[in-house]
């Protein structure tokens, strides 16, 4: 199949520094138009991954191209076609918005007879007509997110990397940003986005799960929840809480049982089997239980059951 | 549950202004003995201001809190003798150990020595963090230095542990640890206020506020909170999720809809009869779907529901 | 007050300045520097100024005149020119720092009996040394003129009057005119102006730059203890410093020592505690360690080392300027320091310096004390 409808290609990629393998042969597509999810922790090989896909790092071995140019052939190309924007506000506080954005157009070699229209077409997305010369500094976060986003595709760059866009941001204002990305999805940008905050990943049409430099997991969100747990999850409110978490821990079918704020989160292997037997399993033992149900897991869950089996396989 | 309705911490009414900003807006809350509080919103909701004044580092312009007995406005110094605070920023010292930030802290709180290497050989083990004694705290991973500031936090066995956004950058593995600890801590009497801006995270606290621009919005456990939104939370999963998005949103009985990755979030007004009304709707339109379910609702949409209708209660 | 929360902050405090490298460079290597450049570096005396001689006597008398500039140290006669032109290019060049020129007639006018006038062009674009240079040449001239008329009266066989006058000068506190002995006892208090009040003044504001101040505060320690524990360590390494700094000083440089160990520690002990408190105040106020630094040397290292007496003398400074120094504490410290060490003055007569450095003393502890306080704002 070409690679025409890919934005992003990665094919058995590998970096090693030293002796340590950062990043061990991951293979992955982002379709044109896709919001794509990076998710993983610290040290688990994100970074690493993204860097070599924005050109700025050699890969050790394996091919990746990134807008139909080969990362390691021709990293230049792939950098003037990529938009990114970092976690840490880069923009400059003490300039007002408009310079801001006529900085970067500049920066990403905006041609000039595009260059009002495309600052307009930026000013337009971020929702910031009519503030352009306020101080960015005094801009509200949101605002200055989008204004960072506005500035990070100035140069109409096909596909957009963004770093933990959104984090400590409030919600709505969250909910904003993302109906732009997905906006701009529309219009066919590509935005891969890298984060550890699961509450982000939901916002992605699909995501990839790295961990100790390997891809654990690839998929929907729902897809993920519904096929990469082991287990189900079950919500147990019940009394006294203590006992009950100790007692079943050691519960035969029970295979993680955590406190989770008044009530209790169990991964069993079949809840349809485990709720009669867990019910009389407490009930033996005096403690009385208000509720046990079967809930969908959250990604957070999955991600910690798929990192716990890693652990254990290794 | 059983643990007497103690306070340990009560706040009045307590404000604090920066030049422009009304940074918390006559707050009132209480955190009893042996819970997990969480104050939750995004940045700048005001948690920050609130825990400092709560640590007696910070003085308030109005109100009164009172933290393990003592007025903070009057006596900021005695109630830090009962109390512990871990700000969002790392707050121990980067160039010495693990061993020595240990013994540092455990000296200011008068703790003696015999207890001091019981309790933080204890605390080690349980934190996992028992090789990594003779280690520099500043070349420590983020997950473990919140880690060690919690054995810090807790070397002298305080009554009340204020918390700044623990776990933001943490690993979620790591957070759990975290949180496991506090689940032991309050088992054994302790009262923790903790902030974040995960919302999601609210879930595990006992009870919660969510707070936005420094006003509280409400305060009560999780599960109540939820069954007094009023409201049903649909998700639809669907392959083409804006189509559906763009076909639902001006139906009939909707707060709320929200584009997700793989699907539609939609918060109604009454989910039971709204469910079969959208599936004839996209059916209609020839959208298909996998599932119109009704789940329950999050704090986060708890959170924009309420901060999008103006609406703020007390519980 | 506790014992044990203060002994924790110093312990801290030492075992942060030991890790850091740069820190430890300042303590231990930064004073011997300062001696060595100061002690060898810098030299205010004149010894053997280049001079150029135009002759145009050439007799045995000018060359008997000149022999007298010779001997004198102060004068080296590098060369003999014969044209005017010579001796001028040579003073503009920086050669010759001074020219003789002996008139034609030098030795005919001086068996007539007439008055001789002895030409000397001295380069005064260094007007101090110009001053010394002209001061010592009068004086070589005169001793000379004196010897040719007592030689005069006593061909005649005329009874030798007594000199009139003659001006015996005694050197003392430093005979050899060293200027090292001078400059030297003055740099303890550079010495002690970097260690109190630069390395203090990054103290504190490391710690908010940090964020571990916010920690600490809400703990039960107090401004105080914070304060005590944190300068403490410094006070040892500054009186360390000023131990090693003057041992270095009258064993190696052979600066004598004529006064009171005692009243040296106890100067130096209260001099400490006004830098270290100027260096704990500048660490409080300033936001930032770059900025804290920045100040400390401008308001202690600068003025010790140009107003204090140190190396420039204040009685040769305009009126403003002295008056300025009398609200420099590195200016009663340094009068003591040369009192002590080059006088051996007893600690009654230092009154009138130790007396300021006292009142200082106090005030900037006071202020120190005051200004640090346990909250955010």
């Amino acid at each position: 199949m070409p690679d025409v409808s890919n934005a992003v290609t990665v094919e058995s990629l590998v970096k090693r520094f030293g002796d340590f393998v950062a990043v061990d042969k991951i293979n992955l597509e982002v379709r044109k138009g896709e919001v794509f999810g990076f998710l993983g922790p610290n040290g688990a090989g994100k970074s690493t991954t993204i860097r070599m896909l924005c050109g700025l790092l050699k890969p050790t071995s394996g091919r990746a191209t990134v807008a139909e140019f080969d990362v390691s052939k021709n990293p230049e190309a792939v950098r003037q076609n990529i938009g990114y924007m970092s976690q840490k506000f880069s923009l400059y506080n003490d300039l007002k918005v408009i310079e801001n954005l006529r900085l970067f157009a500049g920066l990403y070699s905006v041609p000039s007879k595009s260059l009002t229209s495309r600052i307009e077409w930026a000013l337009q997305m971020a929702n910031l007509k009519g503030q352009e010369n306020l101080i960015t500094g005094t801009l509200p976060g949101g605002w200055k997110q989008r204004l960072a986003l506005g500035c990070a595709v100035l140069h109409k760059p096909p596909i957009i990397f963004l770093d933990e866009p959104t984090s400590g941001v409030d919600p709505i204002t969250r909910r904003q940003f993302w109906d732009l990305i997905h906006q701009m999805a529309e219009e066919g940008i590509t935005a891969f986005v890298t984060t550890h905050y699961m509450e982000e990943a939901e916002y992605c049409n699909r995501l990839a799960l790295i961990f100790r430099g390997r891809i654990v997991a690839l998929g929907t969100p729902s897809e993920l929840k519904r096929n990469s747990m082991s287990g189900e999850l079950l919500l147990v409110e019940c009394a006294p809480l203590g006992a009950a978490v100790e007692a079943l821990q050691s519960a035969s079918g029970v295979m993680d049982a955590a406190v989770f704020g008044n009530a209790l989160h169990l991964v069993v292997r079949d809840a349809a089997v485990a709720v009669p037997q867990l019910e009389k399993f407490l009930a033996g033992r005096n403690i009385t239980v208000s509720r046990m149900e079967k809930i969908r897991p959250s990604l957070e869950d999955v991600f910690v059951s798929i990192t716990t089996n890693e652990e254990v396989s290794k | 549950m059983t643990e007497q309705s103690q306070s340990a911490i009560v706040v009045e009414g307590l404000a604090k202004s920066f030049p422009g900003v009304r940074a918390v807006d006559a707050l009132s809350f209480d955190v009893r003995v042996g819970e997990i509080f969480g104050l939750v919103g995004p940045d700048g909701a005001g948690k920050t201001t609130t825990l400092r004044m709560l640590a007696g580092i910070m003085p308030s312009d109005a109100g009164t809190a009172t933290v393990a007995g003592f007025n903070v406005a009057l006596d900021p110094e005695g109630a830090k003798h009962s109390l512990s605070y871990m700000p969002q920023r790392f707050g121990l010292y980067e160039d010495l150990t693990v061993e020595e930030n240990i013994r540092f802290y455990a000296d200011l709180f008068g703790v003696r020595a015999t207890e001091r290497n019981l309790r933080s050989t204890q605390l080690l083990d349980a934190a996992g963090m028992s090789e990594f004694r003779m280690r520099l705290a500043g070349k420590l991973s983020g997950g473990m230095k919140q880690k060690l500031g919690l054995v810090c936090a807790l070397i002298h066995r305080p009554k009340v542990i204020l918390l700044d956004e623990p776990t933001t950058g943490v690993d979620p593995v790591s957070r759990r640890d975290f949180w496991r600890i506090l689940y032991e801590l309050v088992a054994e009497g302790v009262a923790i206020l903790t902030s974040t801006a995960y919302l999601d995270e609210a879930e595990r606290c006992h009870r919660v506020a969510l707070m936005h621009q420094g006003k509280l919005l409400f305060c009560d456990t999780p599960v109540n909170l939820k069954a007094n939104m009023g409201k049903g939370v649909l998700s639809i999963i669907a392959a083409e999720p804006r189509r559906v998005r763009n076909e639902l949103k001006d139906a009939e009985g909707i707060s709320s809809v929200l584009l997700t990755g793989d699907g539609v979030h939609i918060v109604v007004d009454d989910a039971a009869r709204r469910i079969p009304e959208f599936e004839a709707r996209l059916k209609h339109a020839g959208i298909s779907f996998d599932a119109i379910l009704k789940v329950a609702p999050s704090i986060e949409d708890l959170f924009v529901d309420a901060v999008s209708a103006g609406v703020a209660t007390h519980a | 007050m506790s014992l044990t929360r203060l002994l924790a902050v110093a312990r801290k405090e030492v075992v942060q300045i030991l890790r850091d490298s740069r820190s430890l460079m300042i303590v231990i290597v930064m004073p011997a520097i300062l001696v060595i450049l100061f002690g060898y570096g810098v030299n205010l005396d004149l010894k053997g100024m280049p001079v150029y001689v135009l002759d145009r006597d050439g007799s045995q008398q000018s060359q008997d005149l000149l022999k007298h500039f010779q001997n004198s140290e102060y004068f080296h006669i590098s060369r003999v020119v014969t044209d005017y032109a010579e001796l001028t290019r040579a003073l503009d060049d920086g050669h010759a720092k001074m020219g003789i020129v002996i008139p034609w007639d030098f030795s005919q006018r001086l068996r007539d009996g007439r008055l001789i006038e002895v030409q000397a062009l001295v380069d005064a674009s260094d007007d101090n040394t110009a001053n010394v240079l002209i001061g010592y040449t009068q004086a070589v001239v005169q001793n000379y003129s004196a010897q040719v008329q007592i030689d005069w009266l006593r061909q005649r066989g005329l009874a030798i009057q007594p000199a009139a006058m003659s001006v015996e000068t005694r050197t003392w506190y430093n005979e050899d005119l060293e200027s090292s002995a001078f400059i030297i006892p003055g740099v303890l208090a550079l010495v002690m102006s970097v260690i109190g009040a630069f390395l203090t003044s990054l103290t504190i504001a490391r710690e908010w730059e940090r964020g571990t101040m916010e920690q600490l505060i809400s703990t039960p320690v107090t401004a105080m203890e914070i304060m005590l524990g944190k300068l403490a360590p410094y006070f040892v390494l500054g009186m360390l410093d000023t131990i090693m700094t003057a041992l270095i000083a009258i064993y190696w440089f052979h600066v004598p020592f004529r006064g009171s160990w005692i009243t040296l520690m106890i100067a130096s002990a209260m001099f400490l505690v006004v830098v270290l408190s100027l260096g704990f105040l500048i660490s409080v106020l300033a936001k930032n360690q770059f900025a804290a630094s920045q100040i400390a040397l401008l308001v202690t290292f600068l003025p010790a080392f140009l107003l204090s007496g140190f190396l420039f003398s204040i009685e040769q400074m305009p009126i403003v300027l002295q008056g300025i120094t009398r609200i420099l504490p590195a200016r009663y410290y340094v009068s003591v320091l040369k009192k002590i060490f080059l006088k051996g003055t007893s600690t009654s007569m230092l009154y009138a310096d130790l007396i300021p450095l006292t009142i200082f003393t106090f005030v900037l502890a006071l202020a120190a004390t005051r200004s640090f306080h346990k909250r955010l704002e």
